[in-house]
This record gives C-alpha cells, structure tokens and sequence, in this order.
C-alpha cells in the first residue's frame, strides 16, 4: 500500500472512503469493522442470521399458501374487531403496529440521549420503550386468546379454510412474540444499568470485564429496531396479503 | 488491549458513538405513522389485484428502508460493514424463486391428484 496510513498519536488514522474502502477495510490487519464497537458488529451479524430465519418463515409461509388448494382465511375479517358498535377490519393490528412504531422512536431517542450522556432521560425513555414492548406483547396475548378460543384456530386446523393459517400464524407470530418478550427484560438490563451509572463509571457488565459504555443502549437499540423491522414484514405479507 | 483502545480514536471531525440531531429521529417516526397508515388504507378501502399488492410491497420497503438506515444508522456506517450486512440478504431472492417454483408444482400435482378423485 503505497498511499499513506501511517497515524501518529497527534492525527488519527484516515480511512479511505467508497469502494477503496471497502478493499482496504477487508484486506487490513486484525478488524474489517472500523469504527464500530466489536458489540455492536456482532450484534449486526447476530441480526443477519435472525433475518435469514424469519425469512425462511415467511419464504415457507408463501410456499403453503400458494400451494393450498383450500381457500385462505381472510385476515382482515379474522383480525377485525367491533369497537363502538362498529367492525372495523384489522384494527387490532393496525394499533400492535403504531405501538411497535413508537417503542422504536422511543428507543431511537434514547441511544441518542445515551450518546449524550444523559442519564435520566436515556433511563426513562429506555423505560417506555419496555412499557409500550410489554403493551404489544399484551395485544398479542390478547389476539391469539381470541383466535384460539372464540375462532377455534389451531395450528393444525381452522373452521375458516386452509390449514396452513393457523400454523403459519402461531409459529411466526409466536416467534415474532418471543423476540420482543426477550427485548423488554434486555430494555430492562440495560435500563438498570443506565440508572444505576454503571456506564458512567464504566463499571464492568455481569460476566464480562469489559468497561460499560453507552454504546450497549445503541446494541440494545439495534436488536429492537431490528424486532420492529420483522413486523414490517409480517405486517405487509400475513396482515395485508 | 492495544486495539480495542485504538479503536476509541475517533475519525477526523467525528464524535464518539453515532450522535445525530433528534430532530431526524422525530420526522422519521413521523414518516413511518404516515407510511403505517397508507398501508392500513390499503386493507380498509379493500384495494385488490396487482394494485394492492404494489402499494403493500412499496409501503413494506420504504418502511424497512427508513428503520434500517436511519434508526439503525447504517446510513452513517462504513461501506465495508453495510456491505457485508445487507448484501447477503439478497441471497434469500433465490430461496423465494425457489419456495414461488416449488408452491406452483405442489399447486398443480394436488390439482391434478384432487380432479383423478372426483373422475
């Protein structure tokens, strides 16, 4: 390498931009990922694999549904609810989705918050983003009671048309379910920590003797986008399809 | 040791940690009320056909698109790690092709095994 990286302690390393970039990033010693904590490109990689899993769900739920031969239960009926008299289809899920929305909004702000070491307010809204995750996975609590006791849905059948609903809904809702049940007690990890200053004290974390930085509120914040991300998708191609 | 502490220093003109102003996090949440809506309308005013499938699709991306490069600052990160993140996914393309090719065949061979039962 002939063009210039040398560093010294006065003028950090420059790193060359674009496709260059790219090259020099792969093909440099010990770490491809510059200026990332190495948490928070594990973190990234951990969520590609988990992007790779519900899109096997999903691919595999295409799969069922074109291939049945019985009609397919319409979702917008199935989930509709009668509010004030009135039956409004899919509104259930419409709400999950605004509540999910704004539990990332609500996360988004509190990395920021983070990064700017303020504590209190990153305590807080770290704190509404496990509430408003808890309301959601209430909701869902809620919708799967419904269709499991009043709409006789299960996962191997329905009286409503194709079977394959009912196990597609179950495991991918279900799975979707579990990512943000295990979201909230990580939010609430992660909030102890922030309130109790263990980030501005850099006080090593539970089985690791690394420092504690405000980076973990970002890691924390990629995994719950990243949940908001795959109900997107659910969204789109269970609810709306 | 040495590299995790080399690491701390930050790039010319860059602050530690992605710090943004909040004003963008507040209009993209908003971006994403709108989009949530738009796709909501699509089932409430019971779109049907290629339109309705368009419009879900359309409204699935930008959302995932807004989440992924804003929330999740990819569009703040080095070119060397949204590559390697992104760029695999489009490898699930062809698992779709294939699960889209092998629904059709089942599709057919059950209409053909239900049609010899009703013969």
């Amino acid at each position: 390498m002939t063009q210039g990286t040398r560093a010294t302690a006065a003028e950090p390393l420059r790193l060359a931009e674009g496709i260059q970039g790219i090259v020099s990033d792969w093909s440099s010693d010990q770490r491809a990922f510059k200026n990332v904590p190495w948490g928070k490109a594990m973190m990234w990689i951990f969520l590609l694999s988990d992007t790779f899993i519900f899109s096997s769900f999903l691919i595999s739920y295409m799969t069922v549904r074109m291939s049945t031969t019985d009609p397919w239960p319409n979702p917008s009926e199935v989930f509709a609810l009668t509010l004030f008299g009135h039956k409004i289809p899919l509104i259930l899920i419409a709400i999950m989705t605004f509540v999910l929305i704004s539990s990332s909004g609500t996360m988004a702000m509190a990395v920021n918050f983070g990064y700017r070491k303020d504590r209190v307010k990153t305590f807080v809204l770290l704190l509404v983003t496990a509430a408003l995750g808890a309301t959601f996975v209430g909701m869902q609590a809620f919708e799967w009671t419904k269709l499991i006791v009043d709409e006789g849905i299960r996962p191997w059948g329905n009286p409503l048309g194709a079977a394959q609903f009912g196990s597609t809904f179950f495991m991918i809702t279900g799975f979707h379910g579990t990512h943000v049940s295990i979201g909230v007690i990580f939010l609430l990890i992660v909030a102890t920590k922030v309130i109790r200053g263990d980030l501005d004290h850099e006080r090593p974390g539970f089985m690791t003797g690394r420092k504690g930085k405000y980076e973990i509120v970002e890691i924390m914040g990629l995994y719950w986008h990243f949940v908001d991300l795959v109900w997107v998708f659910i969204f789109a191609v269970f609810y709306l399809w | 040791m040495a590299h995790a502490e080399a690491q701390q220093h930050p790039v010319a003109g860059h602050v530690e940690g992605q710090q943004h102003p909040i004003g963008i996090y507040l209009k993209i949440w908003g971006l994403l009320f709108v989009l949530s809506t738009a796709s909501y309308l699509v089932d409430y005013f019971h779109f049907q056909g290629y339109l309705r499938w368009f419009l879900i699709i359309l409204f699935m991306l930008l959302k995932a698109g807004l989440i992924v490069a804003v929330f999740m600052h990819m569009l703040w990160e080095r070119l060397a790690m949204v590559y390697a993140i992104l760029v695999p996914t489009v490898l699930l393309m062809v698992l779709l092709g294939i699960g889209a090719l092998e629904a059709d065949y089942t599709f057919f061979t059950r209409g053909v095994f239900f049609l010899k039962g009703l013969l």
